[in-house]
């Protein structure tokens, strides 16, 4: 068995990573203007990182699909983004932030990473706000926290809730300033087909331009996807509809091991499906469980109208069975709870599969605290519902308005209807403290790769190590593999590798345009949608993941002889880029229920029904499971296991309780 | 409560850049009016590949109102008749059955048709790259509470900033101007002291861009506020105009 090397400094933990960028090797000035990096993906983590390198001198290509780098979907997350600065004075530390990180992913992530992006997340804030990001302040001009779940203290920042489009457009705006400066050739509307190896190393990707059609061959000292998560494999997501894993697992039919693809976050609050026409889902942000309160009816199938409803006859679930955090339990968590209630026949609205996130409570306790800020000593009841809506509307307002042209009902009057939905991917290509794959060269930053949440991300995470990866992570560590690059030439894209390449990505487009079955791309993509719901979503068992993969195969089967693709091969084709995701999806999809079949244990957001404590949490088995499942491509539907054994020696590995 | 529509569409389709285009009409039925008006769009293109046509070309993405990459302009206008969204968070029961829609591209020469329904918005990229940023590498930064802000500035600043650059002002003004999102990205800055120190040399750069790009001039209508589904204000074109005319005044 390879032994995986995750090249985790020396030391103490806490002197690691300064030890480490103050020995990594570096590259001149001089040499920097000669070596050339491929950026794919314009998100948090591409954007940050094709800024910092380009700052520092190097030449850089930046490639998304949209048609600007504005669009990446960071900058849909909402809710906010975790730094250890403690302004709260409530107790906050680099090692708490470290902590409540390793706890809340179950005791699967790697010490060292996690160390480290709590130790850069401070400087992430300052960056921000340096940019101009327009963080959500106090009255006396500093920064406001809120909380998110796992956590007991307050170290979440937050721009209302789009945090995530106010980091990416500071991010983009850092981006676009290189380009402007000309150290950033930036590629809109082009999506990567293939990474091209030479002699082992990442030189350089194929790229479809999506207007024109046109191949094109793009050489990089090293290549860097920062391609975001694969939520998309089951149709329905929170994901934007052209998320996509292709990058990533071009990469892995490359030779980059695929880690712990079955670490699949499912995100409690979501707007509902409503019917079989959906496209997507929402979320409803984890910041409103700050404030809002998750419940259902004590009596089972309950039709009455949630305002119907008295107190004494609401189960406040997640309260009674996790005091401590209440509300703000981690998401997987909360997800098991609400299926649990819904399963059982407690569920709410039209389809039972729904349960309430109540903001009455919050309204009325909101209002009363501006009635005494305001000397007003008998506000009426109506007074108290104006000004306490008010305070709702500014903390949450957008997110209120989101849910009332979704559905057609008022949250402010009603309380909402949510229930789980695919969010994010803890799970991703294999990365070395480095953030290197097992291709030298080739690098996986943010969501991409697999390092930092273990089985189970915590909100407000996910944008902090985009940011921690492209901002303060590879500026440094890329020196220790461009060091040794410097007498490397840029080389021709006119060689036989990149000539091959090209070619195989043309052969491929053009069998699928040749296909012309009968059924469009959609409908194979919502068939394995659903398998992947059903059999590998927030319950798995050996015996339906055994029988998933024999399905994923014969709809793997189905696709390549039925799909129909309309349109031409050289012009903006939307049917033929949606057809290579989801050929992509059908073999990721494979490998993630043989995945969770390896893994014979519950943890964080992978849940094997046979393996439970008695009131239904997560049974991990850390005797034989403490590993990070690195899966390598043998051939079709063939893939071999590598285990990157997990050490806790900084922290005692114990029963994740939140009660 | 769920209901079904029948519906008519106008939509317009062209190959590509260089031909005409031309409407056709499609009908669809049995429209829930649970629906977002693309996911309308996605029930007739799936209809048209199995039928052999060639689906309509359109652009999406988040599908929750944020990404800015949706930009059809239906009836008459950016987004659709209700205010304050993007088509993507347009629902089918805003409108009735038996409806006759008409769905155009953005139309702006300094935003060009790539196919249907398909336009390049790379322009707001180029005054992006002219100006709209602070000039601060990484790991210059100080620490983020070390410099108080006024809560009513941040505030202004992130109402100015949460423009998602979809391009509906443009669409909307008679002119095809591209003041208000030019602006709001100056007055978030501007507001900010972190923006301060470029405020001067950022207008001139951002305006003179715009005006390169092929953009025309702001006649006051208001049409851009009208339309904007992140409800940027006018009140951001009056900044920049000061800002701007400030910096031309004071030029050495």
């Amino acid at each position: 068995m390879t032994k995986l090397d995750a090249k985790i400094p020396e030391g103490a933990l806490a002197d690691k990573w300064t030890k480490f960028r103050s020995s990594v090797s570096l590259v001149n000035p001089a040499n920097k203007r000669s070596l050339e990096i491929i950026v794919v993906g314009s998100g948090l983590a591409g954007a940050s990182a094709a800024a910092s390198l380009a700052e520092l001198g190097y030449k850089v290509k930046v490639f998304c699909f949209q048609d600007s780098p504005r669009r990446a979907h960071s900058i849909a997350a909402q809710g906010g983004i975790n730094a250890a600065k403690n302004y709260q004075n409530d107790g906050d530390s680099v090692y708490r932030l470290f902590y409540d990180t390793i706890k809340g992913g179950d005791y699967r992530a790697r010490e060292a990473n996690v160390h480290r992006l709590a130790e850069v997340s401070g400087s992430i804030i300052d960056q921000c706000v340096a940019q101009g990001v327009p963080f959500a302040r106090e009255y006396g001009g500093l920064l406001s926290n809120r909380s998110f779940g796992g956590t007991q203290v307050q170290r979440t920042f937050y721009a209302a809730g789009q945090t995530g489009q106010q980091l990416l457009l500071g991010a983009y705006s850092s981006l676009q300033r290189q380009v402007g400066m000309g150290n950033v050739k930036m590629y809109t509307r082009h999506e990567m087909l293939d990474v091209v190896t030479i002699d082992g190393k990442a030189r350089g990707i194929i790229a479809r331009d999506s207007v024109t059609g046109a191949l094109e061959r793009h050489f990089g000292h090293a290549v860097l996807l920062c391609t975001g998560g694969y939520g998309n494999v089951f149709y329905l997501s929170t994901n934007a509809m052209g998320s996509n894993v292709t990058a990533a697992w071009k990469a892995h039919k490359k030779g980059a091991f695929f880690a712990n693809p079955c670490y699949t976050q499912i995100h409690p609050t979501c707007i509902p499906v409503s019917g079989d026409h959906q496209s997507k889902l929402t979320l409803m942000s984890e910041s409103l469980r700050n404030d809002g309160r998750i419940w259902v009816p004590k009596k089972q199938n309950d039709n009455r109208k949630a305002n119907e409803i008295p107190e004494d006859e609401r189960d406040y679930y997640l309260e009674r069975r996790y005091p401590a955090f209440g509300n703000l339990v981690p998401r997987d968590i909360a997800s098991r709870a609400a299926k649990e209630r819904c399963d059982a026949g407690y569920g709410v609205g039209a389809s039972k599969m729904a349960v309430y996130l109540d903001y009455a409570a919050a309204i009325v306790r909101y209002g009363k605290g501006e009635a005494n800020k305001n000397n007003m000593h008998n506000p009426s009841d109506e007074e108290i519902q104006a000004m306490g809506k008010a305070v709702v509307k500014e903390k949450y307002g957008n997110l209120f308005d989101m849910y009332k042209q979704i559905t057609g009902e008022d949250p402010y009057e009603v309380p909402m209807r949510i229930y789980p939905a695919v969010h994010y991917t803890m799970g991703g290509l294999w990365v070395d403290y480095n953030l290197m794959t097992t291709v030298p060269g080739l690098y996986a930053l943010g969501e991409a790769n697999f390092s930092d949440h273990g089985a189970n991300r915590l909100g407000a995470s996910a944008l902090m190590q985009g940011l921690a990866d492209g901002y303060f992570v590879i500026p440094y560590t890329i020196g220790a593999y461009l060091a040794s690059e410097i007498r490397t030439p840029a080389m021709s894209t006119d060689s036989e590798d990149f000539v091959a390449a090209e070619k195989a990505v043309r052969d491929r487009l053009e069998t699928l345009m040749n296909i012309k079955g009968s059924k469009p791309v959609d409908y194979f993509h919502k068939r394995l949608g659903k398998i992947m719901w059903d059999e590998c979503g927030m319950a798995r068992s050996a015996e339906g993941l055994k029988a998933s993969i024999k399905e994923i195969q014969a709809l793997q089967k189905e696709f390549w002889s039925d799909v129909k693709i309309p349109g031409e091969i050289d012009n903006l084709n939307p049917e033929l880029e949606k057809a290579g995701r989801v050929a992509d999806f059908l073999e990721l999809g494979e490998l993630m229920c043989i995945d969770a079949l390896d893994r014979n244990e519950s943890c964080g957001g992978h849940f094997r029904t046979e393996y439970q404590t008695e009131d239904g949490e997560a049974l991990r088995d850390d005797e034989n499971y403490a590993y990070v499942a690195a899966w390598e491509y043998e051939k079709q539907s063939t893939f071999k296991l590598h285990k990157e054994e997990l050490k806790y020696e900084n922290i005692k590995i114990a029963q994740r309780s939140y009660k | 409560m769920e209901g079904h529509l029948n519906l008519t569409l106008k939509i317009w389709r062209q190959k590509n850049a260089s031909v005409a285009g031309k409407f056709e009409t499609y009908q669809v039925s049995g429209i829930s009016t649970d629906m977002s008006f693309l996911e309308m769009i996605d029930v007739l293109n799936n209809r048209l590949i199995e039928e052999g046509d060639d689906p309509v070309a359109f652009d999406h993405d988040c599908r929750e109102g944020i990404c800015g990459m949706c930009s059809m302009y239906i009836n008459g206008r950016p987004h659709g008749p209700n205010r304050g969204v993007t088509t993507c968070q347009l629902h089918m029961r805003s409108f009735q059955d038996g409806e006759t829609i008409t769905v155009e591209p953005w139309r702006a020469s300094a935003f060009p048709v790539i196919k249907d329904l398909v336009v390049n918005r790379s322009a707001f990229d180029r005054i992006i790259a002219a100006g709209g940023f602070v000039s601060v590498n990484t790991g210059n930064a100080q620490d983020a509470n070390s410099l108080p802000i006024p809560k009513d500035n941040a505030d202004e600043a992130f109402a100015a900033a949460a423009c998602i650059g979809c391009g509906a002002c443009v669409a909307a003004c008679k002119n095809a101007s591209a003041m208000l999102f030019t602006s709001a990205k100056v007055s978030q800055l501007a507001l900010l002291p972190q923006g301060q120190v470029e405020a001067a040399t950022r207008a001139q750069a951002m305006v003179a861009q715009m005006d390169e790009e092929g953009f025309g001039a702001c006649s006051n209508t208001g049409a851009c506020e009208a339309e904007c589904p992140k409800g940027i204000s006018i009140e951001n074109i009056a900044r920049m105009n000061r800002e701007y005319f400030s910096a031309t005044f004071s030029s050495k």
